[in-house]
This record gives C-alpha cells, sequence and structure tokens, in this order.
C-alpha cells in the first residue's frame, strides 16, 4: 500500500563515529544545536491516524509554519497507537514545549493552530480530549489517565521520536547500549546481564532469553541473529509500533545480541501487510550503517553486524520459529519438530537466535540500568513490562505498556476507559487466535496479567493481544471465527492440526446455522483436545484453545444455540431478528437513512417498523439508534 | 505501489529484461530471495504470470513445482489476474467484531463472487486480509490503496456503484 514518506537525511558524507566514546560527543553536539524551548509539532503518523488522513494533517502543517514564517520544527511522530484509541477521532498532534494534546485535527485547522497556539500560546478547547462521562477537557498528555497509568521501557521513544531521522533517537539515547557493550563488556558479561534481567521472551513462549542466548553462543560455527517481526495475530499491533516508532531500538538490541553470540550477521522478518515498517527500518539501517553503528567494525572496534529485512508473504505460520528461518530461506514455511533447537540448527542449518521485536527492544536499556534494575518491574516470575494491545469494545483503543503483573481490570478500566454505548463487558480474549476468552464479570478481572496466570485460566499472554468483548458479541461466533482463520493459515502438514481444525470448523458453522446438534459439545471438546495434544508445532498445539476456553466458560451460551436455536448476543443471522421497539423509537429516522437494503419503514415522529423478509442483518441500525430501540430478539 | 504494466483486460507482455533486473540485479540471484523476487514480480503485473515463474525457475535453478508451492503456500500470491479494482476488508479481530464479517459477504452476494476472487468482466477484486494494525477505526476497508476507517455497508455500495457505473 502506498505510503509517503518524510525524506531521510542523508548522512553518508559524515564521519563515521570511530569510538564508543565519540557516540557521547556526537550526542552531546546534538542536544546542543536544539533550543529544548523550541515550539515543536509533532503529527501522529501511525497507521491508525494515517487511516484517517494525518499525513495530509502533516503536509498542512509544514506549510502553515512554513506561510507563518515561525521557527518550528514538524516531526512526523510514527506511532501506530499514538492514537491512544482517539484515531477514531481523527489525526493528534503533540504540542511541545507545552506538552499540549489535540486530537482530531483536520488540515484545515493547522493554520489556526500556528496562530493561535504556536504564536500566541493559546489552547484551542476543541482540539482537547475529554475522558468518557467527563465533561472537563484535558489539555497536557501527562494528565491523561491513559498514559498516567502507563510504564513505557520499550515505548519510551515510541511516538517521540521522528523514526526516519537517527540523529533524533540518538539525541534521545539510542546506541548507547551497544556503545557500552563496545566499550567494557565481554559476551559473557552481557548474556549474564540478560540472565540476571530475567526476560522472557516476548513473542508468546515465554522462554527466557538470556538461557537462549548462551545457549546458542555455545554452538560452534557462524552464527545468526533474527528478528521475527511477523506480528501475524489479528488484533495485534505492538510490533508494528515499535519498529514504526523506534526502529533504532530494535537494531541495537540485535547488534547486542549478535555481540554477545558472536554473530556478524542479521535479519528481520517483517509482515507484508506492515510496509510502514519495512520503510522504517530500512530508513534506520542505512543512517546506523553511514553513522558506523552497524555494518563493519561498528564504533571502530572489531566487531561488524550487518542486518537486512527480509518481507513475509503473508503466512501466519511462519512466525512460528522454524517456519520463519525456513521463509527466509526462500522456503515454504513450515514447521519441523525441534528435537534439534534451533539455536543449535537453525537458519542455513546454522546456529540461530530468534527473538521477538519487543524482547530486542528491551536489551538495550537492560544493559544500560542493569539486569537488577529490571526486576524491579513486574512479578517474580515475568520481570519487566508487557506491551498489549487494546482493542475491540473498549474506549481507548491502543497501545498500552504496564508492568507484568498489572490487573486485568486497571488495563481494560483504568486505561481502557471500560466499554462503550453503556453496554456490558462480557469477556476479554488474549493471546491471539489460539488464545482464550476470559470471562468477566467473574472473579478473573483481579487477576495479575503474566505468563503463568493466564496460562492457568485457560489463556495465554501470546504477543499481547488483547480484545475487549461486550455483551453483543457472541462466544459461539468467535470460537468459529478463529477456528476459521486457523483452518486457513495451517500449513497442513500434521493430521491432527489440518483434520482437527476442519471438522471443528464444521461442526461450529453448523451450530452458528441454528444446525447444531445433541453431542456437538462433547464432540468438540474431544476433538479439540486431541488437537493440542498430537500437533508438531507451538501453533497447533494451541490451535484448539479458542473453542475449548469458550466451552468451559460460556457453555450455557453453546447449548442455547444447539437445544433453543437462539443466539443471545445477536450475531448468528439465522438465530435472531431485529425489531423495533415502538415504545422507544421516537421517529428520528437515523435507521431509515441508514439501512442499505431500505427495509426500515415509517413517518417522521412516528415509531418504525422492519421488514423482516428485506431485513440483511447488517447491524447497522441496532449500532446507530440513540435511544436504544432496536432489539435482538 | 509501483505503475503496473499491465491492465485489467489483457495478460501481460512478460518482459525478460525486467525479470533480470529484478532477479540478477536486484536480489543478486539468490536463491533465498526467491520469495522477494515473487514480490516484485507480482507488484510488477499484479499477479504472478506464468511465464515469469518459468523464467525464475530456469535462472535461479529451482524446480517449477518449488516456485509454485512457493507461490500457493502464501496468501499473497496470486496466480491468476486481479481485477482494476481493489478492495480489501479487514477482517482482522477487531474488524470482525465491529462487523466486518457481514460486509465481506454482502459484498460478496452483490457481485457474485467469493472473497479472494475476481468479477468476469475483470473490474472488481474483494480480499480478505487478516489485520491491517489500523484497529482502533475498525472496520477498515482499503478500496484501491486509500484506507476507509469506520467503513459502512453504504459505502461499499458506493464503490461497487461507481466501478459499475464505470
Amino acid at each position: 500500500m502506498a505510503t509517503a514518506i518524510s525524506t531521510a537525511p542523508d548522512l553518508a558524507w559524515t564521519k563515521k563515529i570511530s569510538s564508543p566514546q565519540e557516540l557521547a560527543s556526537f550526542r552531546q553536539a546534538i542536544l546542543a544545536s536544539l533550543d529544548p524551548n523550541a515550539p515543536r509539532i509533532r503529527v501522529c503518523c501511525g497507521t491508525g491516524c494515517k487511516a484517517v488522513g494525518s499525513l495530509d494533517v502533516l503536509e498542512a502543517m509544514k506549510t502553515a509554519v512554513a506561510a507563518a514564517g515561525v521557527d518550528v520544527h514538524v516531526m512526523p511522530e510514527v506511532k501506530r497507537t499514538g492514537c491512544h484509541g482517539f484515531c477514531s477521532r481523527g489525526p493528534l498532534l503533540t504540542l511541545e514545549p507545552q506538552g499540549l494534546f489535540y486530537q482530531r485535527v483536520k488540515s484545515e485547522d493547522t493554520a489556526e493552530i500556528v496562530q493561535k497556539t504556536i504564536i500566541g500560546g493559546e489552547v484551542i478547547p476543541r482540539f482537547l480530549y475529554k475522558p468518557p462521562g467527563s465533561k472537563e477537557a484535558i489539555a497536557k498528555v501527562s494528565d491523561i489517565p491513559f498514559f498516567a497509568k502507563q510504564t513505557k521501557l520499550v515505548l519510551k521513544r515510541v511516538g517521540r521520536i521522528d523514526p526516519f531521522d537517527i540523529r533524533d533517537a540518538i539525541a534521545a539515547g539510542a546506541y548507547e547500549g551497544i556503545a557500552k557493550v563496545l566499550a567494557e563488556m565481554t559476551p559473557q558479561q552481557v548474556i549474564e546481564e540478560i540472565k540476571v534481567s530475567r526476560l522472557r521472551g516476548r513473542g508468546g513462549a515465554g522462554f527466557p532469553t538470556g538461557v537462549k542466548w548462551e545457549s546458542c553462543a555455545g554452538q560452534a560455527g557462524r552464527h545468526y541473529v533474527i528478528c521475527n517481526g511477523d506480528e501475524g495475530d489479528p488484533g495485534a499491533f505492538m510490533d508494528a509500533s515499535v519498529m514504526e516508532g523506534d526502529p533504532h531500538a530494535v537494531l541495537e538490541g540485535m547488534a547486542i545480541a549478535a555481540y554477545a553470540m558472536g554473530s556478524d550477521r542479521g535479519f528481520l522478518y517483517v509482515r507484508m501487510e506492515y510496509p510502514l515498517a519495512v520503510q522504517t527500518l530500512t530508513a534506520a539501517i542505512r543512517q546506523a550503517e553511514d553513522l558506523g553503528l552497524l555494518g563493519q567494525n561498528i564504533l571502530g572496534t572489531d566487531f561488524s553486524f550487518r542486518v537486512s529485512v527480509s518481507t513475509g508473504a503473508g503466512a501466519f505460520v511462519c512466525g512460528e520459529s522454524s517456519a520463519l528461518m525456513s521463509s527466509l530461506e526462500g522456503k515454504v514455511g513450515r514447521p519441523r519438530a525441534k528435537y534439534i533447537r534451533s539455536t543449535e540448527k537453525g537458519f542455513r542449518d546454522s546456529p540461530s537466535n530468534l527473538n521477538n521485536v519487543e524482547t530486542y527492544a528491551n536489551v538495550p536499556e537492560i544493559i544500560l540500568r542493569g539486569g537488577q534494575w529490571y526486576t524491579t518491574y513486574g512479578t517474580e516470575r515475568s520481570t519487566g513490562t508487557k506491551v498489549f494491545s487494546l482493542t475491540g469494545n473498549v474506549h481507548n483503543v491502543g497501545l498500552v505498556e504496564v508492568p507484568m503483573g498489572t490487573s486485568l481490570k486497571d488495563i481494560v478500566f483504568g486505561i481502557g476507559g471500560g466499554v462503550p454505548n453503556k453496554k456490558e463487558l462480557k469477556a476479554v480474549q488474549t493471546g491471539g487466535p489460539s488464545g482464550g476468552c476470559i470471562p468477566i464479570p467473574s472473579k478473573f478481572i483481579d487477576i495479575n496479567v503474566g505468563f503463568g496466570k493466564l496460562a492457568e485460566i485457560g489463556s495465554m499472554m501470546g504477543s499481547g493481544g488483547m480484545i475487549v468483548m461486550d455483551e453483543n458479541t457472541c462466544m459461539v461466533e468467535i470460537s468459529r471465527y478463529f477456528i476459521n482463520f486457523l483452518v486457513e493459515e495451517s500449513c497442513g502438514q500434521c493430521t491432527p492440526c489440518r483434520e482437527g481444525l476442519t471438522r471443528m470448523r464444521e461442526i461450529l458453522s453448523r451450530i452458528t446455522q441454528g444446525e447444531g446438534r445433541e453431542g456437538d459439545i462433547e464432540l468438540l471438546e474431544e476433538i479439540g483436545q486431541f488437537t493440542n495434544n498430537f500437533s508438531l508445532c507451538g501453533l497447533g498445539t494451541s490451535a484448539a484453545n479458542p473453542v475449548l476456553s469458550t466451552i468451559r466458560y460460556f457453555r450455557d451460551e453453546y447449548e442455547a444455540h444447539i437445544r433453543d436455536k437462539k443466539c443471545p448476543a445477536g450475531v448468528c443471522k439465522p438465530l435472531y431478528y431485529y425489531e423495533i421497539d415502538s415504545e422507544k423509537c421516537t421517529g428520528c429516522g437515523v435507521c431509515r437513512k441508514r439501512c442499505p437494503a431500505a427495509a426500515i419503514e415509517g413517518e417522521k415522529k412516528k415509531p418504525h417498523t422492519i421488514h423482516q423478509e428485506l431485513c440483511i442483518k447488517c447491524m447497522e441500525c441496532y449500532r446507530n439508534c440513540k435511544f436504544d430501540s432496536i432489539r435482538i430478539m | 505501489m509501483p505503475e503496473s504494466e499491465a491492465t485489467c483486460c489483457q495478460e501481460p507482455e512478460v518482459d525478460f529484461v525486467v525479470l533480470d533486473r529484478i532477479i540478477r540485479d536486484e536480489f543478486g540471484g539468490r536463491r533465498e530471495a526467491m520469495i522477494m523476487m515473487m514480490q516484485t514480480i507480482q507488484r510488477r503485473y499484479r499477479y504472478l504470470p506464468e511465464p515469469a515463474l518459468y523464467y525464475l525457475s530456469q535462472v535461479l535453478g529451482v524446480p517449477i513445482t518449488k516456485i509454485y508451492e512457493v507461490a500457493t503456500f502464501y496468501a499473497s500470491f496470486s496466480l491468476v489476474p486481479k481485477g482494476k479494482h481493489l478492495l480489501h476488508v479487514c477482517t482482522g479481530t477487531a474488524c470482525h467484531l465491529k462487523g466486518s464479517g457481514g460486509m465481506v459477504r454482502h459484498v460478496a452476494a452483490k457481485l457474485g463472487i467469493a472473497p479472494g476472487a475476481t468479477t468476469p468482466d475483470m473490474k472488481f477484486t474483494l480480499e480478505t486480509v487478516n489485520c491491517l494494525g489500523a484497529c482502533a477505526v475498525s472496520p477498515v476497508v482499503v478500496f484501491d490503496d486509500k484506507y476507509y476507517p469506520q467503513a459502512t455497508v453504504g459505502q461499499l455500495n458506493e464503490f461497487i456503484e461507481k466501478v459499475n457505473a464505470e
């Protein structure tokens, strides 16, 4: 998909930084050239904001600033979640040095903002954020609960720096970790520091990173350092925002890993659906090489490390480590059995270390501040922070970084702002398609989110997707949705996953179409357990989780579909219909105008009716009725 | 997306000089870069023309069956030409919760084609995509490379009408 980018500065003419010490003076020089009190406008250009036209706003802002003749530095702030759930209300701006937060900004507003806020120092109230249910507008970023309740370690630079300008990243502290490593640490010391931090892989399995590095470093042969940026879980975009917003954190983490394991070659495998991440990473690598922070003789030392970006071609299974390596080799991505670990024989049959984007992004800070410091965040068994992508039926959709062990309630209500449209919260789904649905309201709202806790209640951490579901979500249908996704994405080489999933989809489809039979639930449980027990790879052995967890917690809903032929949530089309409550209907006509099938009739200010034979159940009327008069029957 | 050589209705003439540039110059003829070569070829022709794959097989020394395996394994590759207009409906979880499944069914029924297929007049291709990462503005559709946040069924009808009017 076409994306306009800001031009990256050409640094090829610059002298390479020739020693770790020189990096510090380079940074000081950049900082000295910046006036901390200079006005600065950051335009969020993450995918969410871009979808609502932030690139136009960026251009308009540049033009407006030029026209006004003030000295302002316009930086594209690439933060996919940058919008923090306000994406739906348009592109975002932050204004420094005041720390103002403007939302729903349009191109035509830019001149006014420059005149009033930048030159006049005046806050324009209509751009400010109002929390749900509150009349008080909040002007400053730091006062908005969504931000105030987060702890940003991985995302600390995301949204603050221009990802296309390495000088910005260096000014904010990038590459200090690799400089420290090269100046004063041995590879063993690096591994030891990571072990002390008890950092666990953020891709889903939660394997201790230091242990993995140690076992890879101990192997003979050429070592490869690979980054898994194939964030395939639908509804998850944390890795994307790190790669798009702060590519240098990932590259620096990889370089440190390469030093620790004695590798000189790295690969970043990025999903093709993330064209912006490919652009930011490619630009970042080029600039880092120009400055001698990557490539040959990094910072004037003997250590060399070359990284390149490879793109996937649309296969969920390539997020699995052995499948990813096979895809990197230009082949189909099918997982292999792991009697021999990839750290012994992986990419090109050589020792290969694969970590997730977020894992690498954690590394530089651990090196700088020490492993012990890292353990002060999180819990005993899950240290540090975790980025979650909070989506679905929640007020503040966005990326949320919290210490491990934060309760679900704090995330969904404290930061997420709860469920919109006065609906009831029904479940929280974590762990991507092969994760599980946690029922709420129940005691689970207070559980502390960590690797162990989620597994205990039948879900998993996964890569960090967190999807909030309201009362209008049918759990049978959502489990059919996930299974259908997995059927399409199953690589098909092992029978339990290929056949088990297909059979489960058949049964679930039948149930959602009103043709469920007695015994279906038990059959699903049997097939599910078999699939989970006997599949080859990690994806297969968790593939039945959506079915098993929804049966475990929402069995009555399955029974309503099968026995009563009713879909209580109003999702499975043959099992419900819409009706207009004539008591509540004010005859405003919104539903009539919105209905794409012309199935709604009624006079102005009189109760409307739905012609059932015409209704296509698209939900348009239900979603848009302000008087709650459309009922699910 | 770069300019496409092919228009919708005619089989593109495969240009071997261009293929050479992609295979040998851009990717150094490395077997490992095969997926990326195929992506570049597809970007140019909007699908993978058979002669191009045979040529790739010959240059890389990879059997055509292996190339066919890769072309059919990965969802992004297409062995048939795409229509002039592309509609992607995101069916990621967030979009699904907001009714994107119904949108896909609606368009499919209206055009009489299955998701992934192209209308016989080669005007319209309907595709689903697993997640575009724009979950905050779901449901999202992408019509001819432009994102439409919080898309509605009415909007989809407009696209179809616009294309039919051409």
